[in-house]
This record gives structure tokens, sequence and C-alpha cells, in this order.
């Protein structure tokens, strides 16, 4: 009833716009300001304008697209949304479910993405068993960074459970250094909270418990494992963090005030732009417990339906593009993930890029490739926002591991 | 007396050297490169100042595919602002006339209602806004931003006025009255030449709010007719690569800039206007 | 104005009579649909199941269940009052301090009262930052004070759960105290000075003389500067983004951010709309009867 309601608002206002909109263009919503994004961004603009699409911006940055949603749902609303939007996750489905998203599943067809998209990523693209999205990247959340040199110092050894981190972290608090680097805001806590879920409860428990949020796995022994070592981690992260940007964090183990942070891929950029090499200047590994394992952040561009059959043609040109090797290669070479195709020459990519791939591609047939729900590829955004209120607030105060398990089912199950 | 004088003073300069810390800490991180930043004391002066940041602030930073600077938005914002601040003080001008010289049954009500419903949280309004200027034509439109400004203004600009107009006394309305002039004739022979300050004080306000909106302005406007405090969020909210702190600085700064102009130039008729109509309700 | 004035037809002066009303007409037009439409739509919506988008399935009060149940909707909400009433109470008392020192006939008043005016002038989005960096223990005063040699000063409050909230009354004091010292300071210069001198022939001292004579009839500056307040109090919502992004934690959340974030983020519209109600039914149960008293008693005066 809703969902034809609102198509048909959509319908009707759509009439009363198109004649606005100019032929083959479109408008492209996205939150890819800075540096290396913004010139991927470009790139792709560049591309579609050599085939005679224009391309109109409309750029809203600010806290992992927060901003942008916003001015989205209130496009949306008055009939009017753009012709692409970057949307990711369970989010897609969503928007399918409300009647607001235009199929592409002739271009995907053509060009045969069902071989060259592997499953995890091509579920979460359609919506109804059509593509309605475009992937450009795949990220590997699961990374600890660490700076080879600190550790030397603190006669230490990178980590590769849980229970030696903290062995570890203690030599090298003990050696006058801040062990763990953080930033101390509701996303990056969620990051790190993630990775201990997946490290100490491993892939299986993780899927069940954070991904079909399963209340037995959830309200479980393990879990309450999972806080118990999460707290741990208070005592190795300084007392200025809260706040921190995740960057600054990065450039506290360049510089070597810290040896380690566990943070995406997106960190690489950060050593790579302060000159340093992976291998030797900086330790790119999976983060504890979980070489075996890859939890998954998949950028991509969700289509909306368009009434101008021009633009309809325009929005499918634009999709082509996004999976196009090219544009592939040169979008994840600037912002540090790997390509969300398979089968692409890997020379132009680093050693860390190379794991990735492999981890990528490994994971998946052993069941531990997973999605992020730090990331807001597992749950819809009210669980995943409840987990990181439980998660954020947990770290930054004593609440007690059991406390902290009650705490997460009660918030999980009122987001349901 | 004299101690209390120092007194006086050494309190008065220990509060502005507060309040200019914060614009103090800007400017000088905008004149810095980024290595001193990043070893460098808040406080210090830079080694050797350069405008590296702001020339690239104002022309060539990246605030989403095009790397143009603030520059097109800066114009972007004039655009929005200036209807906008003239429509909503002509109007807050008018009801503040009426409310305070021309009371009917219900116009305190009125006045009561209006400045309640302002408590409305902005954000609130954000979806059915939206819905209101799509059926009216004027979404994503700069029309259709400057109306959302102007309807949210009133309430202050009416506040402002009525409290001004309330110290004139009846006895000239009424002698205006007697002597046979008509409502718009008071208004124009004997309100609006004394209402200078008031003015100044009413565009200076709705002139800081308007230009300093971020939430409308992301929402309510198209590509292409974005404010400056849009591509200020978007410059400074770089998420990789390497945070140039020294133009974020400098890009904020020349967002500031117009109202920082306008409060250094005005402020003297800011007080004055205040002045005029503060004492009485 | 001359005598032929008085000679308007009926219809020219039922229209004269009926001006005031239609001037004020499409303000209360605009009232009655943007203002109070939205609230009884943001009402009504509170009232729904809906989550990403508007939709209007009914559920009852499972919404305000929901939100009363979310101990994070408690820090915001207790946070409001704190915060609400140390911004609003520190910026009067500095605001009227500053104002009355300015008074006395200050050399280079001017540019000092530029300084105390000029932060009303810069959005949040613009100082945030800086104001990060100064509280910020590691960087800003607490370094700047051990730099001096008192190694042991602490200042961090803007990583402490319990503090941080107070970090953001500093910031929204420095923004507005310096706009209601211009108030008060217009309001002062508006006083009759014969009625000082007479308190003061009558044997009052300064400090009576202000006590007793002056803050009575300065009542109306303090009606316009708290409405102004309690305005900026409710909808602080920059502040805590730019400053402390409601960190550590959720801990120095405030509910205008409480309410963003779980109507356009988390896709929980209705518990978003159900906070924005619990807001303005705050706002009235404090307000209205403070804007009833003074609107009456101007009525009178």
């Amino acid at each position: 009833m809703l969902k034809k309601s609102i198509a048909a608002c959509v319908a009707a206002a759509s009439v009363v716009i198109a004649p606005m909109t100019q032929a083959s263009e479109v408008e492209v919503l996205h939150w890819w300001t800075s540096g290396g994004e913004a010139k991927s961004v470009a790139y792709l603009k560049e591309r579609l304008e050599g085939k005679g699409v224009s391309w109109k911006d409309f750029a809203v940055a600010g806290g992992g697209g927060e901003n942008a949603m916003t001015v989205l749902k209130s496009r949306a609303v008055s009939g009017n949304p753009p012709t692409a939007a970057q949307i990711k996750g369970p989010s897609i489905q969503e928007w399918g479910e409300l009647g607001f998203l235009a199929s592409i599943d002739d271009v995907a067809k053509t060009n045969k993405w069902d071989s060259l998209l592997p499953g995890v990523v091509s579920d979460v693209m359609k919506y109804d068993g059509k593509y309605v999205a475009a992937p450009v990247n795949v990220h590997r959340v699961n990374w600890l960074w660490a700076n080879p040199e600190v550790f030397k110092k603190a006669g230490a050894s990178i980590p590769t459970t849980w229970a030696d981190f903290i062995v570890q972290a203690k030599k090298i608090k003990d050696a006058g250094y801040i062990a763990l680097a953080h930033g101390g805001q509701a996303w990056q806590d969620a990051t790190v909270f993630e990775a201990v879920v997946l490290g100490v409860g491993g892939p299986e428990y993780y899927q069940k418990a954070f991904v079909e949020l399963d209340m037995k796995a959830l309200d479980s022994k393990t879990t309450e494992e999972v806080f118990k070592v999460f707290g741990e981690l208070r005592q190795f992260v300084d007392a200025n963090s809260p706040g921190r940007d995740w960057n600054v964090a990065t450039s506290m183990v360049i510089n070597g005030e810290a040896a380690m942070q566990i943070m995406g891929d997106w960190a690489k950029g950060e050593f790579v732009v302060a000159g340093k090499k992976p291998g030797t200047d900086f330790v790119c590994v999976a983060s504890p417990g979980t070489s075996n394992a890859f939890t998954f952040n998949v950028d991509s561009f969700a289509f909306f339906k368009q009434s101008d059959s021009e633009n309809q043609k325009a929005q499918k040109a634009m999709a082509q593009e996004i999976l196009g090797s090219d544009f592939q290669k040169v979008f994840n070479l600037n912002k540090g993930s790997i390509p969300a195709r398979l089968g692409m020459a890997r020379d132009e990519f680093d050693t860390c890029a190379h794991d990735s791939m492999n981890a990528f591609v490994s994971s998946a047939q052993t069941g531990g490739l997973v999605p992020s729900f730090a990331h807001g590829m597992a749950v819809s955004e009210a669980v995943s926002g409840a987990i990181y209120d439980v998660a954020t607030n947990y770290f930054n105060s004593d609440t007690s591991a059991a406390e902290g398990k009650k705490q997460l089912v009660a918030a999980v199950q009122s987001a349901m | 007396m004299a101690i209390g004088r120092i007194g006086i003073y050494a309190l008065l300069l220990a509060f502005a050297a507060v309040y200019l810390m914060p614009l103090y800490v800007m400017v000088m991180t905008s004149l810095k490169d980024i290595e001193e930043i990043r070893q460098g004391n808040l406080l210090s002066l830079p080694e050797s100042p350069t405008f590296y940041a702001w020339v690239k602030a104002w022309g060539s930073a990246c605030t989403g595919s095009e790397c143009e600077g603030l520059a097109p938005f800066f114009f972007n914002s004039i655009r929005i602002v200036v209807p906008a601040v003239l429509i909503s003080t002509l109007i807050g001008a008018l009801n503040g006339y009426v409310l305070a010289k021309w009371k009917f049954r219900g116009s305190e009500l009125l006045f009561g209602a209006l400045l309640f419903g302002c408590f409305i949280p902005f954000q609130v309004i954000l979806l059915p806004m939206a819905r209101l200027l799509a059926t009216l034509g004027l979404a994503n439109t700069v029309t259709g931003l400057v109306l959302v400004h102007v309807i949210y203004g009133i309430a202050f600009t009416t506040l402002f006025f009525r409290n001004f107009y309330v110290s004139v006394p009846n006895e000239l309305v009424k002698a205006a009255q007697l002597d046979g002039a008509n409502f718009f004739q008071i208004f124009r022979h004997i309100f609006l030449p004394i209402s200078v300050p008031i003015f100044t004080v009413t565009i200076i306000w709705q002139f800081t709010q308007i230009w300093n909106d971020f939430l409308f302005g992301v929402v309510y406007s198209g590509p292409g007719t974005q404010p400056i405090t849009v591509a200020l969020n978007n410059l400074v909210n770089t998420s990789v690569g390497g945070k140039e702190y020294n133009v974020d600085m400098a890009a904020a700064l020349i967002a500031a800039l117009p109202t920082l102009v306008v409060y250094v130039l005005a402020g003297k008729y800011f007080v004055r206007g205040l002045t005029a109509g503060a004492v009485k309700g | 104005m001359t005598q032929n004035a008085h000679k308007r037809s009926g219809i020219a002066d039922r229209l004269e009579a009926w001006l005031p009303k239609i001037i004020l007409a499409p303000t209360t037009l605009a009232m009655i649909v943007c203002m109070y439409g939205f609230i009884l739509w943001t009402g009504a919506l509170s009232f729904t199941k809906s989550r990403m988008l508007p939709q209007w399935e009914f559920v009852g009060f499972l919404q305000f269940e929901k939100l009363f149940a979310n101990p994070r909707w408690d820090v915001a909400l207790s946070n409001l009052v704190v915060f609400g009433f140390l911004f609003i109470a520190i910026s009067l008392l500095i605001g009227l301090l500053l104002a009355i020192f300015l008074d006395q006939k200050i050399r280079g008043e001017g540019a000092i009262r530029t300084i105390y005016l000029y932060p009303m002038a810069v959005s949040f989005v613009v100082t945030g930052t800086a104001w990060k960096w100064i509280l910020n223990p590691g960087l800003g005063i607490e370094k700047l004070v051990r730099d001096f040699g008192f190694t042991d000063f602490e200042f961090r409050w803007l990583v402490d759960q319990e503090m941080a909230i107070y970090t953001i009354v500093i910031a929204a004091v420095w923004q507005s105290s310096g706009f209601v010292m211009a108030m008060f300071l217009a309001g002062l210069r508006g006083v009759d000075d014969s009625l000082v001198k007479a308190a003061q022939i009558d044997g009052a001292n300064a400090w009576q003389s202000y006590w007793h004579v002056i803050l009575p009839i300065l009542r109306p500056v303090f009606f316009s500067a708290i409405v102004i307040l309690s305005h900026i109090a409710i909808k602080s919502f920059d502040l805590v983004q730019a400053l402390t992004g409601g960190g550590p934690g959720y801990a120095s959340d405030l509910p205008a951010n409480f309410m963003y974030t779980f109507a356009f983020n988390r896709a929980q519209m209705g518990i978003g709309a159900a906070s924005a109600m619990i807001m303005l039914f705050g706002v009235l149960a404090i307000l209205v009867p403070y804007l009833y008293s003074e609107l009456r008693g101007s009525n009178r005066g």
C-alpha cells in the first residue's frame, strides 16, 4: 500500500520534473570529496562525458554519508531523486522495497556481471533478483596496521590472536609507547569491536549473531567473552583518544608514537602519502585471529527510477562504466581498496592489496567472508546504530562484560 | 577608585583575550604549512607565513568532483542571502508595526504562537517542507530556499521590530490619525524614519543566521546552487589521504569573512539599534 | 495628511480597518502550515512505525516506549537540562557583567565590544575544529599550561565522559555571551540617568543602585535574551557535532542530535519524531508560562 503510494507520488512528480532535466544527463549524489576519492569521481565523470553523458555533481560530505542520506531522503520525498546515489549494503534493499530503484539488469546481462562479481557482492546489488546498483570497490575492514620499528624497540612481536595481542600490547605499553592508536568516535569503536567479534568468536558466530541476528548466538557466553577482550583494550588506548579522527590515529602509527591501529584498508593511503612502503616501513596483517576471514565493505551506486528515456540511457551508460576495468583500477588504486570485479590485472596494486585479493577469494570458499556491521553492510541502519551505541558506550566506560552483553541484546532487540 | 578601574580594564582585556583565542588559532594555522602544523605548537606564530592555504581554499580545493575552491559557492550564498534577508526584514517590520500599534483581538496570542512555533527543531521540518516545496514547484531551487529562510526568520524579525515600535508613544500615532494619515502613511512618515537602528540590528541578525545556515542549505539546494557552508563542509570533511588543516582553516575563515566584516563595520550600529528598542518590552 | 482624507469612502475605511489583519495574514498562514502544521505532522508520525521514510501505519505509543527505554535518550535529555540551565545562566551573568563594566566610559570600547560580539558571527562548522584543538589535552590549554612549567596541570574535560558536556557549555557561552552583552549594554544606555542619581542621593551605593534600580528596568532585556538563548539551547546541534561528535561514547549527546541521528541516519523516523515531540513539550512546559506572564505584563504597561 505504502510502496504503491510512494511510487505513485514519484511517478506523478517526475512527470512534472521531467521537462526541466536535459537530455542524457546523470545527477550523482555522493560524498567523495577528498583528494583521491574526488579524483576518482572526476575520472568517472570524464569517461562519461566522453560518451556524451553530462554529469551533474551533487557532493555532500560528512560523517560517512550521513548528510548525503538526509538530502537523499528529502529529494525522494519531494519526488525528485537524483539519477544515482552512493548507497550501500542492506539500505539498497530498503530503497528497493520503497519502490524507488530502477533495474539495470539488461546492462548487467550484456556485460555478464554475474560472472564478474563474487556472489556475496552481487547479492547486495540486487533487489528482487534484478541489479539495481553497481559496486565500485571492496574494502577489507579487518586489518591491523603496525609500525615494525616500535615493535622492535619494545621487544614485541606482531600478535596473531587476541590473547597474544594483550601480551604484546603490555610489552609495548611498558616500553613507553601507545599500544593501540585509536580515535574515539562511535564508528571507530565499532570497527575495533567488530574485529574482536570476528577474532574471538570466529566467522560462524559472527554470521549468526551479527548478520542473522540470532538471539541465542547473541546472548551467549561467546558474546560475553568478546566484551571481556574488548574491555581489556581500553587500557591500551591513550586518554586523549575521544573524538580523534581516524587519520590522526594512523599518523600516530606512522611517526612511531603508537604501535598498531585496527582500521580498514583506506588507512593505507595515509601511509603512502607519508612516503612509507608496505612491508618495510609499515606492516599490514589481518587483525588478530582473523587471517582466514574477511569483513567486507563495498561501496556502490544505486540507480533511481527516471522517466526521461535519455536519462535512462545515461544511467545505464554510467552503470556499465562503473564496472569497466579501467574505472575499477583507477578508483581502487586511489582508494586503497580492491576492485569489486574479479580477475583483473594485479601488477599495479601493492602487496597489501594482493593479500586482500587472495583473502577475498580464499575466505569466500571457507565461509570466512562476512559483511561488516560497523560499515553498514550486514544489518539495517537501525540495528547497526544500536550496536554502535552499545559498543561506544561500553568502550568509554567501565561497564562489565556481562552488563555489556545485556545491553547489546536489549538494544538489538529494540531496533529490530 | 583608580585601582578599581585598572581591575575593570584587566578583566575586560582578559575576556577579550579568551574570546579571541579561537580566531587567533585559526588565523595562525591558516598561515602555516602542513609540516609546521604537525609538529607545532597551537599558539605559536608561523615561522614563514604563507598564503598558499588561502589561495587554494578560494580557488582550487576540491569540493566534489570539481576542484574550484569556494569561489563559485560564495556567489551562490549571496544569491540566497540577499533576497532572504531583505524580504524577511520587511515582513518583520510590517508585522512588528501591527503588533505594536494596531493590536486587535488575538494579536498578542498570535505573537506568542509565533515565538513558540519557531522552537520547533528545524531537523523535524526537513521532510514535510521538502514535500511542500515540491508541491509548489520549488524543490531544489534558489527561490524555494529563500522561501524557507524567510518563513523561519520571520519570528525573530517580528520580535525585534515589535519590541522597538512598542516604545514609540501611542499619542504620536493617535495624533497622526486625527490628521487623517492612514496605516501606511503613518508607517512611512513616522515609523520608517526612526527605524534605521532596528533595521541594522535585524539585517545583521538575519544575515548572520542565513549566511551560516547549513541544514536548509544542504537539503533544499540543488546541484550548482549549493551555498558556501555546504562547500565548506565538503572541503573540511575529507576522509582519506592527508588532511590539510591550513586549507581547512583558511576556507573556514573565507566562509566567515562576510559576517565578520559586517560585525566589525556595523557593530557600532548594532548596539545602538538594540539601545533604541531594548528597554521597552 | 489633509482634511480631505476625512472624506474617505466607506470601503476604504473598512479596508483600513482590516489592514492590520491582512498584513499579518501571510505570516499567520506560514506559521499555521510550516510551524504548527509540521508539528502536528511530526506528532502524527511519532505514532507510526515509520522507519526510513514516513509511512502511516499506526502503532500507538510504541515509539515513545522505545524512546524512553533507550539509555542514550536519558543521557541526551539530562544533558539538555544541565546544558540549557548552565548555558543560559552563565551567558546572562557574563553578558550582564561585561555590559556593566563596558558601560564605565571605557577607552577603546568599540574594539572590545566587537571582540565580544564576533563569535556570534561565525558558525560552529567554522570554529568547531579550533575549539576541539584548544580543549584537547594533548594540543591545547593543558599542553600550554604544562609547557609553562605547571606539569601537573590537568584540563581534560573534552575526553572525560562526566565532563564533556561542560565543554559544550564553554563553547556555547563563548558564542552567545557577547550578544547578550550587547543587549544589556543597550539596555543600560537606555536607562534614565536621573533615576540612578536619585537612588544615589537616597544613599544607595553603586551595587545597590544596580540591584534595586537598574536591573528591574532591564527586565524586558532579560525577556528577549532568555527567549533567544533558550532558542539557541534547544537547537544546539552543530556545536555537539563539531566539538565532541556526541562523545566520549554518547556522553555529550543533546536531544537535537539524538533526533537527527535516529530520524535520518538510523532509519528510525518514528523514534526521531517521538523525541522531537518530547522536546517541544519540554519547551511548552517551561516557556509558555514565562511568555504568557511577560506578554501580559507588557500589555498592562
